[in-house]
């Protein structure tokens, strides 16, 4: 089984991109589980086909330490196991913790011990701002993290924070950068800017993936593009994305730039040129 | 009359725990860790956790129980710990050198998501574990479990960091692996004697025995001669077979053991009673070839000689029991083998097993037995059970002293903490010649009882 978490900026598409690709991955045939790791319980709504999933740590408030992993793990499209760590409400309590409690609980009841998942994927809230939110990415979790990123400055950032993250936690593990996926937001440049940042970062731009509304329109009718407009381009993309994770063998550890040396590529690539 | 407010009627409670039957992971966590020679146990969390974990084990054996700690401050608990534990850990070996150091977390640390794992590597790739020195590790967060878990998780560290994995071909060594669980060192003594006496070699960790009830020499030892080696840890890889005792404390251990070692395993209980000191032995001899030898035998017949004599005082007493599964599952089925019935028993280390054993156990012999774990089985719910219909003894750690006083009811003292009585670390509660010391602890505060409350026509100088 691979392991894989994607990152990235708040509000990057991370959660969109996962599904997607997990539709793709699940079109070829491949067992995949998806380990929802955002408070907002949203990282499995278009492959459920709602936000029919009660998450895990609701259950464990509820019914105790008597959970079932059946009471948490949903089927979804293609055959997908899905499943939604969940935390508290904005402002209170303590998400990260959260998170570990949640992961410690799958692996208790034995989430990953099926043998025939090929895939498992944690899509992770926004940045690594906490202990609890590289949890996944702790030895013995996650193998492979993927970043997703646009050319916006902010997600360009993040992206770089996530690989200092990821750097800690490579030195005791076996956390690797798989690469980034540009979900582009139209920026000037785009896909060379992010092709030259995952050259400096020592990693790969594993493919760029144009805008589309037809992401939005089968967003609101809660489905993936494969699932809602199979013969659409966009739905083409997912595959290719999806293939290109699944035959990728490039995994290193990053070398995260310093703050000037990213903002000269901006100023060498981006709108400032 | 401390507790002279507790009322028969039980309530239905949702949230509240009153007097809970159980105490923080790290406790049982570094009590786990002095059981490794040489050890010295490290608390990565704040100052208060370390002093309370400490004086806790010392207030019950008497000994003085050293630990370093991380000392969080408030930019620890921001900025992550590992800064502090490094330090640490570069401080301990250079200062105390101890052989090995054993961390566990607590809450804060576990909370803001510290990597013990991470951390530790981080202090051996710069240097700061001196050639030849040992880290283990456990992540132990109060909010969840017991002490029970804290131990069963050091436990487990210990395992699945120091375990030898076995080469491919190689046969197993003659030995077995021993997993105590959390006994008193007297009882660690003990099960060292039965192995020697029946010819067994092992290799049994934790052992605290000649750590937690080191002779007084004249000088002091930082690092008393008892404890586990790491090198017989490290072989405990190599094992034909594990014995874990007691599933709470030791099962982690076992089942790490079989995973990265595939050292095959039994859990069995604690061998406290008759029977369960019956199935260890029958086991032993089961996987070694090797005959439960005569003197055995024979302590096992002296100890059935003494229920049989004292029938009369044992038959139909009623006992509450409170304490750590291990330790209740084991004693509840010996008293009802006696004829006792164990009616009431708490325990705040949850795991659903409990009740289902309990069932197995009391089920058919005490059906009017009430017992309950996990959060809300606690030492109030226990005290009101008794309240409806009293018992004639009480069995289990020294908090029970109250209802003891306020109710008149005789007491024995089991289990942990034991702050105001003696004796547990040096004689054993486990094996045959501890179900003696249990039916001579129990009889001596029933005869007392009975003697003291006898009208002057009664009152018997041979009993």
């Amino acid at each position: 089984m691979r392991k894989i978490a994607i990152y990235g900026k708040g509000g990057i598409g991370k959660s969109t991109t996962t599904q997607n690709t997990v539709a793709g991955l699940a079109e070829m045939g491949k067992k995949v589980m998806v380990v929802g790791c955002d408070p907002k319980a949203d990282s499995t709504r278009l492959l459920l086909g709602g936000l029919a999933q009660k998450t895990v740590l609701d259950t464990l408030r509820e019914e105790g330490e008597d959970v079932e992993l059946e009471d948490i793990v949903k089927e979804g499209y293609g055959k997908t196991l899905c499943t939604e760590s969940g935390g508290p409400e904005p402002g209170v309590g303590c998400a990260g913790r959260g998170i570990i409690t949640s992961i410690n609980l799958l692996e208790q009841l034995g989430a990953y011990e099926s043998d025939d998942i090929d895939f498992a994927f944690y899509d992770v809230l926004g940045d690594v701002v906490c202990g609890g939110f590289a949890m996944p990415i702790r030895e013995g979790k996650a193998e492979e993290i993927y970043i997703v990123v646009s050319g916006e400055m902010m997600a360009m950032y993040a992206a770089n924070n996530i690989c200092k993250g990821i750097v800690k936690y490579a030195d005791a593990g076996g956390v690797r950068l798989g690469g980034l996926i540009c979900n582009s937001r139209m920026v000037d440049n785009e896909k060379e800017m992010i092709e030259e940042l995952a050259k400096k970062l020592g990693t790969q731009m594993l493919h760029f993936v144009p805008r589309d509304n037809m992401v939005q329109r089968a967003e609101i009718n809660r489905k993936t593009v494969i699932d809602f407009e199979p013969t659409h381009n966009q739905a083409d993309e997912y595959r290719t994305l999806a293939k290109k994770m699944a035959e990728n063998t490039m995994l290193v550890i990053p070398s995260p730039l310093e703050i000037e040396e990213l903002e000269k590529l901006l100023v060498d690539f981006g709108i400032a040129s | 009359m401390f507790l002279k407010h507790t009322t028969a009627e039980v309530a239905d409670r949702k949230a509240l725990t009153v007097n809970p039957a159980k105490t923080c992971q790290p406790v049982g966590a570094m009590y786990a860790s002095l059981g490794i020679h040489g050890c010295l146990p490290h608390s990565h969390g704040s100052q208060g956790c370390c002093a309370y974990h400490r004086s806790s084990l010392t207030r019950h054996y008497k000994e003085p129980v050293m630990a370093g700690t991380s000392s969080f401050t408030e930019g620890s608990s921001v900025f992550g710990g590992q800064g502090n534990l490094v330090q640490a850990l570069n401080n301990m070996f250079t200062v105390y050198k101890p052989d090995v150091v054993a961390v566990h977390s607590t809450c804060l640390s576990e909370t803001i998501g510290d990597d013990l794992g991470q951390i530790v590597k981080k202090a051996i790739d710069e240097g700061k574990v001196p050639e030849g020195k040992t880290v283990v590790y456990a992540s132990t967060p109060s909010y969840i479990g017991s002490h029970v878990t804290g131990f069963a998780n050091m436990c487990a560290g210990m395992a699945k960091q120091l375990a030898e994995v076995p080469a491919e071909d190689a046969a197993p060594l003659d030995q077995v692996n021993i997993l105590p669980g959390w006994v008193e060192p007297s009882d660690m003594r003990e099960i060292k004697r039965i192995m020697k006496t029946m010819g067994v070699p092992f290799v049994m960790y934790p052992d605290t025995s000649d750590v937690l009830d080191a002779p007084m020499t004249g000088h002091h030892e930082f690092y008393p001669k008892g404890g586990a080696t790491i090198e017989e840890i490290k072989s405990s890889g190599l094992s034909k077979a594990t014995l874990a005792l007691g599933a709470w404390g030791s099962e982690a251990a076992a089942q790490e053991l079989w995973k990265k070692c595939r050292v095959p395993y039994e859990t069995l209980d604690l061998p406290i009673g008759i029977k369960a000191t019956d199935r260890f032995l029958s086991k032993l001899s089961e996987i070694t070839g090797t005959p439960v030898p005569e003197s055995l035998t024979a302590e096992r017949g002296r100890a059935l000689d003494m229920i049989t004599d004292m029938q009369n005082y044992l038959y139909g007493k009623r006992v509450a029991l409170w304490g750590d599964p291990d330790q209740l599952l084991a004693l509840s089925e010996f008293l009802a083998d006696i004829d006792m019935k164990p009616v009431y028993i708490v325990s705040g280390t949850p795991g659903k097993k409990f009740m289902k054993k309990m069932e197995g156990i009391l089920g058919d012999v005490v059906p009017e037995a009430k017992f309950k774990n996990g959060e809300r089985a606690d030492m109030f719910l226990m005290h009101q059970w008794i309240k409806e219909e009293g018992v004639d003894l009480l069995m289990g750690n020294s908090y029970g002293k109250y209802i003891s006083r306020d109710d008149d009811i005789p007491f024995v003292r089991m289990g942990f903490p034991i702050y105001d009585r003696v004796g547990h670390s040096y004689f054993p509660t486990v094996g045959y010649m501890g179900a003696i010391r249990i039916l001579e602890k129990m009889l001596g505060v029933i005869m007392d009882k009975q003697d003291r409350d006898a009208p002057e026509e009664k009152f018997e100088l041979v009993m």
